[in-house]
């Protein structure tokens, strides 16, 4: 290991209480890390009470690893515990101004007669146009305008974009849940992680660029003095956008960052309804209610995994 | 008037017409049929149209729009006359049918799997990535067969120079085939010469193919027999009429897909016997809402986990998950390369001239070109009804080109098709309309596709109009290929095997076990509801000064049934309405008072309990099995809801009223018993009357039997006639009612069809025979003891000068029956019905 590799060890709880017995339930978890150029899950361990009575794992389209479970006999309670251990290389230091100008990444996604794109610019296609929670409207073009004059660099625009929405929109657990629509947050400046990258995707995608929803947790910082609490952290999401030669670049507008090495991948689609970290459906008519708890700490913290869990 | 009926005919020569070459001339094809058609009296054709007519109300043929604001269904429009193809012709359009349902099960699987199309350049990625229609979650399956799309239907034009067009490409349920099939069933007996002597070939044989082909593709283990389903969203679904008609053809179970579970990555049918696999299913449910868990998550009506069973090749999805993205109309001019690329051979038929606007030059093209084009929407989904350049003027048009730019992936133009026209018998005589036919067909025995010979004729719904569209009151006409030799002359053929006929049952969903199970409860519900407020109301109605005794008692047994609700706060809203009559406190306001809850007791569908709140429900369960009814017992069920669509106004009229409903209750009761087949999910129709009927009469019964003695014997008047047994008592006695004779008859006569003792037989017996045939053990401790009472019970004890003894134990013993009646009907859901329970979305993580 040489000293400029990080390692986390990330624990991520769900607890779900329902009001009557469940006789049956499906839940599809996405909480592996996915393996990257600069990401490795070193360990991974995922364990379910009540034990399911099947447990797959397939890759989804996007690429993601996917664990499917089903529990057959009736219970009232179901706790979802995932534990990784990750390993993040630094990203070597990349150059906006040298990108390439956002028109001629628009028009190079084009489809034209004659015209071929290559596998890179073929997949980004995918993350091109509206989805579940992401709109290509003009009202979004045009928020997203004054960052993009004409011929700036693709990623200086990108990056301006993040650091106006981190400055424009106020961080407000309570202002949204995951049914509002983008439309809203941008006329209520208002949300959480999720909102401001479904709403800068929809910046992105409205000027003609291609753009991913990042699902993954970011490491927290105890204030000075403070021990790190357990399950104190929350899943966080950020965004990806295309840049032809450089491949896909991450941005963090809730934090104005650029992910380097305190963001942990667990993988992505083209909004939050493709990854979402568990999504489930259960036989049964009663009420739920669900607690969750991450801990994100780096990897000579570990002791705190000892303090009493959830 | 015949002999110039063809030269009456408007016949326009700047268009195509089907039958006409010339006024009053008919193209070869026709002559045979022309001549017969002249050769007709004007008083025979009249009654043709009147046989199509009621053939289709007779059958309940409908067809939901979704926004009509009478309700959902609405008659399905045939014309009488058919359309007729000349066989060669046929010969050319079935094999370029053939060839486009091969060229887009191609495309289905590059595009959910290697997208080579893509990654060449041949279609544009906003066709694909762009629509709401492409499934991400089917990227990567491998259907068995690779059988993506099994079944595929297309909407052809002809253009002013007699060649066919393809207009739109059906793909992900294709609906109208069962229509297609109803049609010629009707067309075929209205000219039943002409059928047989222009050698018309028939349908049967595509739907047989399509059986088998199903059974074949379907992916078994070992030596299993594979089972078919039909999937719909439901009753009110547009085109739910066809699901069940098609169910019933073909012998597959109509499912929702609450009756569908999948374990260990396997399709199961919940029926009345326990868990059946499923092998494969015939979709008419749009294809996100078939797993909420994979696809679109607030979908009530897919199948958690089904995506997975079809991830592991354990069904046979047809069409698969995900075809619907072909429907788009923007592909069309993509797909002559395509089809030389993937099937290396041209495209047999051209489709509609179109430009997707998402390509610069074909944009500019159309902005330029707007008054020749028709601009749809490029993704099917979209809320958008086709609009004709031509009729875009000022503001209108303006706005459409800011949309078009504004997005013009999501928009296709295509040129606008002078449609041909075809003859309509309308108003007396023949009339052109636009026609387009609706072309289907599947996968046939040699893997290869086969087409229907024949087609759904698709009318535009006045002369002149250019939209043919089903949901804007289109009509239909049956569509007569004919064959060069004489065509063999059975048309609803369908060769039975053995296991059809051990079958007998098997695959009853528990739902419709359920339902039946309800109908038989509301049906004797209404009926005993209907009585008693006949009862009441006669009695009120009537002159003579004894007329009302016994009423305080049957309003008493109203309340106590939950068909009357006179309780003060009920009262006092009623009154509010009408300040008139509020707080007057006479004889004769009291009076008005009753009549008018008498009337909300029997027409107020709010008002739960009365007899049309029970009706409504009759015929909500009624929908839910509509495929298990046959077709007079579909039109008596639909003649007792149209009873209380109009407001009650006099007492007459709710007598009369109510006579009716009775009579229309003592019909359906009749083709329960003499029409129905009686397998398992007949029982428990007949288990849920006579639940029912055991609880409604010791409910009733308990009323005199906790009266006072004078009370008492005016009620027992009533009594009979409410329990449907004053005939036989006025036969067998002679005399007014006494308490032994009447109590006799009404609870322990074994008899008596209306006797307590007599249900309690009867659900002896068909407990017994449902365990047995569904193969469960069946505990009827319950109705057991209950038949021992009943026979120990000393009716000696009434002879006594004090009956008091004897309605003590007479009391008891009604309400064990009341609750007997429960527990049964509790023992029954949890045993046979219990897997409905729909599933709930947990809230996703944030």
């Amino acid at each position: 290991m040489t000293p400029s590799l990080l390692r986390y060890l990330i624990r991520h709880d769900t607890r779900y209480r329902y009001s009557q017995p469940v006789g049956e339930s499906r839940q599809l978890v996405r909480l592996r890390p996915r393996e990257l150029a600069r990401q490795h899950c070193l360990a991974h361990n995922l364990e379910t009470d009540p034990a399911p009575r099947r447990n797959e794992q397939y890759t989804d389209s996007f690429g993601n690893p996917v664990c499917s479970l089903h529990f057959e006999r009736e219970h009232d309670m179901l706790f979802v515990r995932a534990e990784s251990l990750v390993e993040i290389t630094p990203p070597t230091p990349c150059a906006l101004d040298a990108s390439p100008s956002w028109e001629a990444v628009r028009d190079g996604l084009v489809y034209r007669a004659g015209h071929v794109l290559d596998a890179a610019g073929l997949e980004a296609t995918g993350c091109l146009f509206e989805s579940r929670h992401v709109r290509v409207k003009h009202d979004f073009a045009e928020y997203a305008h004054a960052d993009f004059p004409a011929a700036m660099p693709l990623l200086v625009g990108v990056e301006r974009l993040m650091q106006r929405i981190h400055r424009e929109f106020i961080y407000a657990p309570e202002a949204t849940d995951i049914s509002t629509p983008v439309t809203e947050v941008l006329a209520s400046r208002r949300g959480v992680c999720q909102d401001f990258a479904h709403l800068m995707l929809s910046c992105l995608r409205s000027l003609g660029l291609a753009a991913r929803y990042v699902s993954g947790y970011i490491l927290t910082h105890p204030p000075a003095g403070k021990e790190r609490l357990i399950g104190a952290d929350a899943t966080h999401a950020w965004v990806s956008v295309f840049c032809p030669g450089q491949g896909w670049v991450d941005f963090d507008p809730t934090n104005a960052k650029m992910p380097a090495t305190e963001h942990v991948t667990l993988g992505w689609g083209r909004d939050f309804a493709d990854v979402s970290p568990l999504r489930g459906v259960i036989l049964g008519s009663g009420k739920h209610e669900m607690e969750i708890a991450v801990t994100m700490a780096p990897e000579t913290d570990s002791h705190i995994f000892l303090q009493k869990p959830l | 008037m015949p002999a110039g009926i063809l030269l009456d005919y408007p016949f326009r020569p700047s268009r195509y017409d089907e039958m006409f070459v010339a006024r009053g001339e008919a193209r070869a094809h026709w002559l045979a049929f022309a001549e017969r058609l002249e050769s007709i009296s004007a008083e025979s054709l009249l009654q043709r149209e009147k046989l199509v007519r009621d053939a289709i109300e007779a059958d309940g043929v409908s067809y939901n729009i979704y926004s009509d604001p009478q309700g959902s269904r609405r008659l399905w429009e045939l014309d009488m006359l058919p359309l007729i193809i000349d066989d060669s012709e046929w010969r050319r359009l079935s094999a370029a049918v053939a060839q486009r349902a091969r060229l887009l099960n191609a495309i289905l699987a590059d595009l959910y799997g290697p997208q080579h199309l893509l990654a060449e350049g041949l279609l544009p990625p906003a066709l694909v990535f762009g629509q709401p229609g492409f499934r991400w979650p089917a990227r990567g399956l491998h259907p068995p067969g690779n059988i993506w799309l099994f079944s595929y239907a297309v909407d052809l034009a002809r253009a002013p120079n007699g060649h066919w067009w393809v207009i739109a490409d059906r793909t992900q349920g294709p609906s109208g085939a069962g229509y297609a099939l109803q049609n010629r069933i009707i067309v075929s007996n209205a000219f039943p010469v002409a059928f047989r002597e222009l050698h018309v070939n028939r349908l049967a044989n595509y739907f047989r193919s399509m059986q088998e082909s199903l059974a074949r593709c379907a992916p078994t283990s070992g030596d299993e027999t594979p089972l078919t389903v039909l999937l719909t969203p439901g009753p009110y679904n547009e085109t739910y009429f066809e699901h069940a008609f098609l169910a019933r053809y073909l012998g597959f179970p109509l499912v929702e897909g609450q009756d569908l579970t999948v374990r260990d990555n396997t399709v199961f049918l919940k029926t009345l016997r326990g868990l059946r696999r499923v092998h494969a299913i015939l979709r008419r449910l749009d294809d996100d809402y078939c797993d909420p868990l994979e696809l679109r998550a607030d979908s009530a009506l897919g199948i958690p986990g089904l995506l997975g069973a079809v991830r592991a090749g354990r069904v046979l999805m047809a069409n698969a998950i995900g075809s619907g993205v072909l429907e788009s109309g923007a592909f069309f001019g993509f797909l002559p390369a395509i089809c030389q690329r993937l099937l290396g051979e041209p495209l047999a038929m051209p489709s509609v001239a179109s430009w997707w606007c998402g390509e610069k030059p074909a944009l500019e093209y159309v902005l330029a070109h707007l008054d020749e084009l028709v601009i749809k929407p490029a993704f099917p989904g979209m809320r958008m009804n086709a609009v004709f350049g031509h009729l875009l003027h000022g503001e209108s048009r303006a706005k459409m080109i800011e949309r078009i730019l504004a997005q013009p992936h999501a928009y296709v133009a295509q040129e606008w098709v002078r449609l041909a026209q075809a003859p309509v018998w309308r108003h007396r005589r023949l009339l052109p309309r636009s026609v387009g036919i609706r072309v289907f067909s599947c996968v046939g025995g040699d893997g290869d596709y086969t087409v229907m010979p024949g087609a759904l004729g698709r009318v535009a719904p006045r002369t002149g109009m250019e939209v043919i569209s089903m949901q804007r009151g289109g009509l239909s006409k049956d569509t007569w290929i004919r064959a060069p030799n004489p065509v063999r002359a059975s048309l609803l053929k369908r060769r039975l095997g053995v296991d059809d006929l051990v079958n007998n049952g098997a695959d009853i969903p528990s739902r419709v076990g359920e339902n039946l199970f309800w109908l038989g409860r509301y049906t004797e519900r209404v009926e005993l509801g209907a009585r008693l407020l006949r009862a009441a109301i006669s009695r009120i109605a009537s002159s003579e000064d004894d007329a009302e005794q016994g009423l305080a008692g049957l309003l008493t047994a109203l309340r106590r049934q939950g068909v009357l609700d006179d309780r003060p706060d009920a009262r006092r809203e009623r009154d509010e309405d009408d300040p008139a009559r509020a707080g007057t406190d006479d004889d004769a306001a009291e009076e008005t008072r009753l009549e008018r809850q008498l009337a909300a007791a029997l027409a107020d569908a709010t008002q739960p309990g009365s007899v049309a709140f029970n009706l409504r429900a009759l015929a909500l369960a009624a929908g839910q099995v509509r495929e298990r009814l046959s077709t007079d017992n579909w039109h008596a069920l639909h003649a007792l809801e149209q009873l209380l669509t109009a407001p009650i106004t006099g007492i007459d009229q709710a007598l009369s009223t109510i006579d009716h409903i009775m009579q229309a209750c003592i019909t359906f009761a009749g083709f329960a018993l003499d029409d129905m087949t009686r397998d398992a999910g007949w029982r428990f129709l007949i288990l849920g009357r006579l639940i029912e009927r055991m609880e409604g009469l010791a409910g009733l019964i308990s009323v005199p039997a906790h009266a006072g003695a004078g009370e008492r014997e005016q009620m027992l008047e009533w009594l009979l006639e409410a329990a449907d047994a004053i005939v036989t008592y006025r036969a067998r006695y002679r005399r007014m009612p006494e308490l032994l004779p009447a109590l006799h008859l009404v609870v322990f006569d074994p008899t008596n069809p209306h006797a307590i003792r007599f249900q309690v037989d009867m659900l002896y017996e068909y407990i017994g025979h449902a365990a047995h045939e569904l193969g469960h053990p069946f505990p009827s401790q319950t109705i057991d003891l209950l038949a021992r009472r009943l026979g120990d019970f000393d009716l000696g004890r009434f002879e006594e000068d004090d009956p008091g003894q004897a309605l003590a134990a007479l009391r008891a013993l009604l309400a064990d029956t009341a609750a007997a009646a429960q527990t049964l009907s509790d023992e029954v859901h949890r045993r046979y019905f219990i897997h409905t329970a729909n599933p709930t979305l947990l809230q996703k993580v944030a």
